[in-house]
């Protein structure tokens, strides 16, 4: 039985607990940061809070994925099911608030 | 919200029917139940995309407070202090990404089950090898989530907001309680694959059985990643 | 080169033994959950239509008392739930179920059991929406439910009664259990395309109908959360006073109707893009004629799917969002237009030089071409922000809807049931009755819709339920009433050819129309494991390779010819158990599963009013649905 898809790739790249454990360390530290920027007044009043709040989140979010969801190591399919919705998840939420005059081109 | 959760237990589906029956042949070579997860996970966000839409697009509409950054006097000259609590949020949230980690932990200890440790393995070699003891720890630190969100509810409830009291009071209930009652499907599922671990012993071949539901649950805390930054911290 | 033989029925028969009630309640065999939907959609359809004749009768003349006011209401709102969810949808779920493993070469879909408990859900949530008719309580706030309208400050309270009118409450709770079955399906149909195709079986040598509904699955899974949440945000309002939709707490009154079009337009393309696929069938088999530029229709049904997410404003230019967005979602729906004229052209560049055979699915896929294009481009007219503020709330926009929906889905799942109702039953529908069908049908169709285009240019809105003479819109009504009328006897042909050919249609053969894609290589109706041998595929158009190679002209459709070896009919007088291909246990857990979900709903519905008995129920539900998922999980499929 021949045919054109490829097998799928298994577990060979796996990380180990160590990268769990480093991951974890990242993800914490990115969280300490956040909470300890939220404490400080000028860097809250300061218009590149909420972009780089946004950044460190969106970082966490990727890292997730990519290493405890192992994304990174795994199909390209699960990749596209994944991705693809995510996009219209995104534009969605920014173009709602566009309409809703919360964000502006 | 049941609804959801019913259609997406749905990936847990089976998982526990095809340990011992033939493995059928697929078009991928990848495992049906993983490709209707990642779909139900692709679903699940815009499931998540319209209730934070909703939360934001009402952010700072609400008419009266108790209001989440800011402190809010009603009609009567009574004080509101701003409600959201960082520290024990900051706290669940750590407890959350935690479970995580004790969620790949029990994937890994599933896979390497049967093979033989390494001469002279030290305690935490030979702890990452108990898939009982991570289930176990992940759906405990679950259920710790679920305890700082009660906390947390009857605590604003206290505090004068309810589902009814503001626009705020209705979005943050409703988005952070779907979040809520996806962990709540989460530990259920966790304590399900931790009684069967206990009954027949998960084994190599059961990874599979243990990825999606580590799927489900690492998205739960991404989802929470996002909630954390977008409805906390940022004001 | 291979003779196909023609089992007779009655053989196919035998190898379907089981029978009886109980077989259909636990039944997991995609073929019956396909017909059962079939059965079960085309009641609603006549439903619906009972509904769009009283509607039209009321219509008929100018200050008519045909019906109430309140009825009126409850009747468009169902008219149109009932249509767009119960009849068309589900139609366009019996192909998928049907056809989608056939099609791919598979023995099933890939999750059987979870296939049967959207059907269930499927039919417990259609009488769940529907029986209140019954009661003069149906929903009566239109099938896009508007809140704030839908919220407890305007949907009324009965009359000599403190406690709310319940209408919309069915409503909300119908269609959040309609979304779970349409859910749980599109997760079960992606996986089984992605992971279910027989050996050769590349995704550019899908059969369009395969195509299009993988298409449609994606917009299900995302488009069906948006309107979730709005129902959950609603139900909340009516049963717990939340704000989400309360103007006087500072909700914003487009809340709803963005959240709802999110979900709405892309359901636009739920309904028609399996009506596209199952013409794209039709055409090439009765035009002897590969489908004219495959690659390019599959492009466009995806783009089609893609950008379906970035127009749903369109429906909301008289809500005055500023000139950006107006010309954000003008430029986008002007865009869509792109890629489904190119279908059109190529359905008609499929049939360009072909060797036509006017069968009653052919007229019928020709008549969707024509009466889709009419649809199609009065819609291009309201994606100017302008021409839409003249012709928004409209008769216009009724004709217009009508045309895709009517002259578009209805036009093409006819000319599905025309073409796979041998393949179902194994036996043709009458061909002289299919024609008096067609026509009647077709002149029926137009001479309702078409005076609509007129009555709404002068000024007649829609979901009045009278209106005053001499205005100019009274002949138009009554054109269009009598057209109504006329698609009830067209209707009533259909119903009786339908139910008549099970017994007295002439036999079919597994190849009756000499088509190309797998189903056709099986006896009709197939045995319950469909394929004996999973065939190896070489070509877009495996039986015409085999069969006849001078109609499969497109160089690059075969590489490789497909073994004819694979292809050779199998006597179907075999079981499984004879052949040794293991099939699902029957089993009704996925339909107490179902059962439960709705109990729970019924709680909730209750849960206002009745605290204590809402709870028990909402309970009881509950625990009917983790129980029959836990035994259903921890059972073997097979």
């Amino acid at each position: 039985m021949s045919h054109d898809s490829e097998p799928a790739e298994h577990a060979h790249a796996h990380p180990t607990g160590a990268t769990y454990l480093k991951v974890a360390a990242i993800l914490t530290l990115i969280t300490v940061i956040e909470v300890w920027a939220y404490y400080i007044p000028a860097l809250v009043s300061s218009p590149l809070f909420n972009p780089s709040l946004l950044i460190m989140s969106a970082a966490k979010f990727a890292i997730v994925v990519l290493f405890y969801m192992h994304l990174k190591y795994d199909h390209k399919l699960f990749k596209a099911l994944f991705t693809g919705p995510l996009i219209v998840a995104t534009g969605t939420i920014f173009a709602l608030l566009f309409l809703f005059a919360k964000i502006s081109l | 919200m049941a609804s959801h959760a019913a259609a997406a237990s749905h990936g847990a589906v089976a998982g526990h029917d095809d340990g011992h029956v033939h493995h059928h042949h697929t078009t991928t070579g990848l495992d049906h139940r993983k490709i209707a997860i990642w779909a139900f996970i692709g679903s699940e966000c815009m499931l998540f995309a319209s209730l934070i839409s909703t939360y934001l697009i009402y952010k700072g509409k609400s008419l009266v407070g108790p209001f989440p950054h800011t402190e809010y006097v009603d009609a009567a000259g009574k004080v509101f202090k701003p409600i959201l609590d960082i520290p024990v949020t900051s706290a669940s949230t750590f407890v959350l990404l935690m479970s995580s980690l004790a969620m790949v932990l029990a994937l890994q200890a599933v896979q390497l089950k049967g093979q033989p440790l390494p001469a002279g393995a030290g305690w935490w070699t030979r702890a990452q090898r108990s898939s009982q003891l991570w289930l176990g720890v992940t759906a405990l630190l679950g259920a710790m989530f679920l305890g700082f969100q009660a906390y947390e509810f009857t605590s604003f409830v206290r505090e004068g907001l309810t589902l009814k009291t503001n626009l705020f009071g209705s979005t943050f209930f409703t988005l952070t309680g779907f979040h809520g009652a996806h962990v709540t499907v989460g530990v259920l599922w966790l304590m399900s694959l931790l009684w069967i671990d206990r009954t027949r012993g998960l084994t190599p071949k059961d990874e599979l059985v243990v990825d999606i539901c580590a799927l489900y649950w690492h998205f739960v805390d991404v989802v929470w990643i996002a909630i954390f930054t977008l409805i906390y911290l940022i004001q | 080169m291979a003779t196909l033989a023609t089992p007779t029925p009655a053989a196919v028969a035998g190898s379907d033994a089981k029978s009886g009630l109980w077989s259909w309640l636990a039944t997991t065999d995609h073929k019956r959950i396909g017909t059962l939907y079939l059965w079960t959609a085309l009641a609603f359809f006549l439903i619906g239509g009972l509904e769009a004749v009283m509607i039209r009768t009321q219509l008929a003349r100018p200050n008519m008392g045909f019906v109430s006011a309140e009825t009126y209401n409850q009747l468009f709102t169902m008219h149109g739930t009932t249509m767009v969810f119960l009849a068309v949808m589900p139609l366009s779920a019996a192909f998928f179920n049907f056809l989608i493993p056939l099609q791919i070469g598979a023995r099933d879909v890939a999750f059987p059991r979870l296939n049967a408990f959207s059907y269930w859900v499927y039919l417990f949530g259609g009488i769940l929406i529907t029986l209140p008719i019954l009661f003069q309580a149906a929903p009566d706030g239109g099938w896009f439910g508007y809140a704030p309208l839908s919220t407890p400050a305007y949907s009324g309270v009965a009359p000599g009664s403190s406690e709310l009118k319940m209408n919309m409450d069915f409503w909300v709770a119908g269609l959040q259990v309609l979304g779970v079955s349409s859910l749980a399906a599109a997760f079960n149909f992606i996986t089984t395309i992605i992971n279910m195709r027989a050996p050769g079986m590349t995704l550019m040598r899908m059969p369009m109908f395969t195509w299009m509904s993988f298409v449609v699955q994606f917009l299900l899974i995302l488009a069906f959360p948006p309107i979730t949440v709005a129902l959950v945000f609603l139900m909340m309002d009516r049963v717990f006073g939340t704000t989400f939709y309360q103007v006087a707490a500072g909700a914003d009154p487009l809340l709803w109707q963005h959240l709802f079009w999110v979900f709405g337009h892309p359901e636009v393309y739920i309904l028609i893009l399996p009506a596209f696929g199952l013409v794209s069938e039709v055409l090439p088999t009765f035009s002897k004629k590969p489908l004219f530029g495959y690659n390019v229709m599959v492009y466009s049904g995806i783009m089609i799917g893609f950008l379906g997410f970035g127009v749903w404003a369109h429906h909301m230019f008289s809500v005055g969002m500023g000139a950006v967005a107006d010309s954000i979602f003008s430029l986008m729906t002007m865009l869509i237009a792109i890629p489904t004229g190119v279908k059109i052209f190529n359905w008609i560049a499929t049939m360009w030089s072909g060797e036509i055979r006017f069968t009653v699915p052919m007229k019928f896929a020709i008549a969707l071409i024509a009466m889709f294009t009419i649809g199609g481009i009065s819609g291009v007219m309201h994606s100017s922000p302008p021409a839409d503020l003249q012709q928004t709330d409209t008769y216009f926009v009724v004709a217009h809807f009508h045309y895709v929906l009517f002259g578009g889905s209805i036009m093409g799942i006819f000319a599905g049931i025309y073409f796979y109702y041998p393949k179902i039953t194994g036996r043709f529908l009458d061909e002289r009755l299919g024609n008096a069908h067609f026509w009647l049908n077709f002149i029926g169709m137009n001479l309702t819709f078409f005076p609509m285009h007129f009555s709404g240019l002068l000024g007649m809105p829609r979901r009045i339920y009278t209106y005053d003479a001499g205005q100019g819109w009274d002949l138009f009504n009554l054109l269009a009433t009598y057209g109504t009328y006329l698609l009830v006897v067209a209707t009533a042909v259909f119903v009786w050819n339908f139910v008549r050919s099970r017994t007295r249609g002439a036999v079919a053969g597994g190849d009756p129309w000499h088509a190309a894609t797998l189903e056709w290589s099986i006896p009709s109706p197939p045995p319950e494991y469909n394929f004996a041998k999973i065939p190896t595929i070489g070509s877009r158009y495996p039986l015409w390779d085999l069969k006849e190679p001078t109609w499969n002209a497109d160089p690059s459709g075969h590489a490789v010819p497909s073994d004819p070896s694979d292809l050779q009919e199998e006597t179907a007088s075999h079981t499984a158990k004879a052949l040794g291909i293991p099939m699902p246990y029957p089993t009704a857990k996925p339909l107490f599963t179902a059962i439960g979900l709705v109990v729970m709903f019924g709680g909730l519905l209750l849960f206002r009013d009745h605290h204590a008995v809402g709870l028990a129920i909402l309970l009881t539900g509950a625990a009917m649905l983790i129980g029959g998922l836990y035994a259903w999980l921890t059972s073997p499929l097979e």
